[in-house]
């Protein structure tokens, strides 16, 4: 985008958002190509058209949208940029596509920190170039001081599915596997030991992180014995396994001694009266495998350093309540309900 | 995690369980009272009640400070905080606390009121000092373990000179509550068996310590076994009851001795009575009015009671008749007893406050047990 005339250079250091950089004029325009464009740079954000232009692959496309509007902005292994590309691939490839592009809409907050946008966008780029993704459509609004807490960011994702190639929550199964990709919680944690009501010192840092890679290495090994994937983010695997079995008209019954929860979180957990699988996550699955490909995604989800810690932790079973049922690792039976309420508002 | 997962050992909950059975004589039926929400909760979130005999009967007590609140202290506060002036701040359990007309705090919040949630009465004086401008009002509930933090608060605002910081006190009293439990004959007596026992409160218990309820033991004649949170010491209380019960006694015992002395803490319970004093009666949903049941602030800290501050009265509101909380609280019917649950009453659309409250019978059948309940349902 060239820019018309003399025009002091933004200053990412000391400068801040004002509403001329939301207004459409040149000051706009420099905030967008010298801060977004570098730090996304691609193809299609150079031609500067109000949209982008790209080929359409065989079979289907996927789409998915999200918003992010975390507080606060930076926490203990990531921030909203990273976050918000991290986040939407995952909703992409939970449905076994491989993401291809991404949009991203933000709306800033009069006097916000050019620096902090900067690292933002910053590790946009990065978390988009680390799955191979492009972001190739963008939007930038300013809002008066105190009419948005520092910065939302919007991305919507697109991706290519191969052909015959349908995760649904409705394929699970009685008797399938349920399969988780790590431990759970640990991005909530990070999260809540930021806060400035509650914080406290940790080391668990947020598993934020794109699995599109991971998803592939599943594939390879369980193809359609894959019947469903999903991301446990808000929630937790509680509010995911309860929107399996409602989905799929099936139960759970889970092994609460298998489910792998770090040290570290389980007791934050216990100080703020959480319950783990109740935390969200923003770099884990849950996956629903046919029984006798089960061992074999395991085995490949380990060996991926995103799987690493993978566990199978229970089975779907036929009930007409569509109760997700948990063995305790004290010996009793439990409900897993869906929870009430925010646990936690504001984690993604 | 150590320190934890001692207390959640599987193969020890089998000795007890085994030990229980053993021990518990097969013509004769235990009913238990656990009095406090956490015991309920810990109940339910680990299936103890899996692992005792059938004769072994758990009954849930009213020890859930926001499932006690009537409705119409919700309904003041609702009242109070629509006041411009007022910044009103409260414990996350109460937000989501139905009132008469089904409104409740989130609700205020969302149509504007600046309601504010804190984890700790530290919170409340960070507000007050951050915005000198507001009428800073805490909505202070609960049982003796909450108690000593409000008291530390007011003494810290005076000394602060935060003459914007008040506080709505709805603190109760253990022991009141229990006697009033006690002595009603309908309460007492459930299907006709009497309560044979109580598992007696964990955190309140720190603070009191085990001597109140030696007169309540002697007087009522009921074994109190004081046990910790966790579930091995819920376990193992139920086995010292079904101890005392065969050998005819009615001591009161001490499981949680890792943290309770039979004086409890006297630096916390001298915080309290500075600021503190019983008020005539206090009204609790499911016991009513229970004398000397619930705490106001001494005349020497009167101008932190928000109740005059504000002129705020009494309002008199009855409860959903279908709403069986009272008779839960009580111990005299089972979340699944009561119409409402499960169908108008769900955590999303509470009727009662022992839906929502983290520590309420009917949150903690509905959380983790729905199983079992459809089990009872079918088979009685």
């Amino acid at each position: 985008m060239s820019v018309q005339g003399y025009q002091r250079k933004l200053d990412l250091e000391n400068g801040r958002v004002d509403l001329s950089h939301g207004a459409g004029g040149r000051a706009m325009a420099q905030l967008i190509s010298s801060l977004f464009h570098r730090a996304f740079g691609n193809e299609w954000l150079a031609r500067c058209n109000d949209q982008s232009a790209f080929d359409v692959a065989t079979g289907k496309m996927v789409m998915t949208t999200d918003g992010y509007v975390v507080s606060p902005l930076f926490f203990p292994g990531g921030n909203i940029g990273s976050l918000a590309v991290h986040g939407t691939i995952n909703d992409v490839v939970m449905s076994g596509a491989r993401p291809l592009y991404l949009s991203a809409s933000f709306i800033i907050e009069e006097g916000f920190q050019l620096s902090d946008l900067k690292t933002i966008a910053d590790s946009m780029g990065e978390a988009a170039r680390g799955a191979g993704v492009y972001i190739i459509a963008g939007d930038t609004k300013v809002v008066e001081r105190g009419k948005a807490d520092g910065l939302f960011i919007s991305t919507t994702g697109i991706g290519a599915l191969a052909h015959g190639f349908d995760l649904s929550a409705d394929k699970a199964m009685v008797g399938d596997r349920v399969l988780v990709s790590g431990s759970l919680g640990d991005h909530g944690v990070a999260i809540m030991s930021k806060r400035h009501n509650v914080a406290f010192q940790t080391e668990i840092v947020s598993d934020s992180a794109a699995l599109h890679d991971l998803v592939a290495v599943m594939i390879a090994a369980g193809g359609a014995g894959i019947r469903v994937m999903r991301d446990p983010t808000r929630g937790g695997l509680a509010a995911t396994l309860n929107e399996i079995a409602h989905q799929s008209g099936l139960g759970f019954r889970l092994q609460e001694a298998a489910i792998p929860v770090k040290a570290a979180v389980a007791a934050t957990c216990e100080l703020f009266g959480l319950d783990p699988i109740h935390v969200a996550n923003e770099g884990k699955l849950v996956a629903i495998v046919a029984p006798h490909l089960a061992d074999a995604v395991l085995a490949a989800m380990k060996a991926h350093p995103l799987g690493r810690d993978a566990a199978d932790i229970g089975e779907t079973v036929a009930d007409d309540h569509k109760f997700v049922q948990m063995a305790t690792s004290f010996g009793g039976g439990r409900i897993v309900d869906w929870l009430s309420g925010e646990q936690l508002p504001r984690i993604c | 995690m150590r320190y934890t997962d001692e207390f959640r050992d599987k193969t020890l909950a089998q000795g007890l369980a085994a030990a229980i059975s053993a021990e518990a004589d097969r013509q004769k039926a235990y009913r238990f009272m656990e009095f406090c929400g956490g015991h309920t909760h810990a109940i339910s979130r680990y299936g103890l009640e899996d692992l005792l005999p059938a004769n072994v009967r758990m009954i849930h007590g009213p020890g859930c400070p926001v499932c006690v609140l009537p409705a119409s202290r919700i309904d003041m506060a609702i009242r109070l905080v629509e006041r411009p002036e007022v910044t009103l701040c409260v414990y996350g359990d109460l937000i989501r606390a139905p009132g008469s007309q089904g409104q409740s705090l989130l609700r205020a919040k969302a149509l504007g009121a600046d309601i504010r949630m804190v984890y700790s009465t530290l919170d409340v004086i960070r507000i007050a000092e951050q915005a000198p401008s507001r009428e800073v009002v805490f909505f202070a509930i609960g049982f003796e373990t909450t108690t000593p933090p409000t008291a530390v608060m007011i003494r810290i605002a005076e000394k602060k000179r935060l003459k914007s910081l008040s506080v709505f006190c709805n603190h109760v009293l253990t022991p009141s509550a229990m006697q009033s439990i006690l002595e009603n004959p309908k309460i007492r007596n459930i299907g006709g068996a009497a309560i044979d026992g109580f598992v007696g409160p964990a955190h309140v218990s720190t603070i009191i310590g085990t001597k109140p309820y030696e007169l309540l033991a002697e007087q009522f004649g009921k074994p109190i076994v004081i046990a910790g949170f966790e579930p091995l010491d819920v376990m193992q209380a139920i086995l010292m009851l079904v101890r005392q019960v065969n050998e005819d006694r009615y001591d009161v015992e001490n499981q949680y001795s890792r943290a309770v002395r039979r004086e409890g803490n006297r630096r916390a319970k001298d915080e309290v009575s500075q600021a503190f004093e019983p008020r005539e009666q206090f009204e609790w949903r499911g016991l009513g009015f229970v004398p000397n049941s619930g705490l106001k602030l001494r005349r020497a800290y009167a101008r932190f009671d928000a109740e005059a501050r504000f002129a705020m009265h009494e309002l008199q509101v009855a409860d959903n008749p279908a709403c069986e909380c009272c008779a839960i609280l009580r111990g005299a019917k089972r979340p699944v007893d009561c119409k409402l649950f499960g169908t108008l009453g769900t955590p999303e659309t509470p009727i009662g406050s022992c839906m929502v409250s983290s520590e309420g019978a009917c949150a903690a059948y509905w959380t983790y047990g729905r199983v079992r309940d459809d089990q009872v349902r079918r088979t009685s």
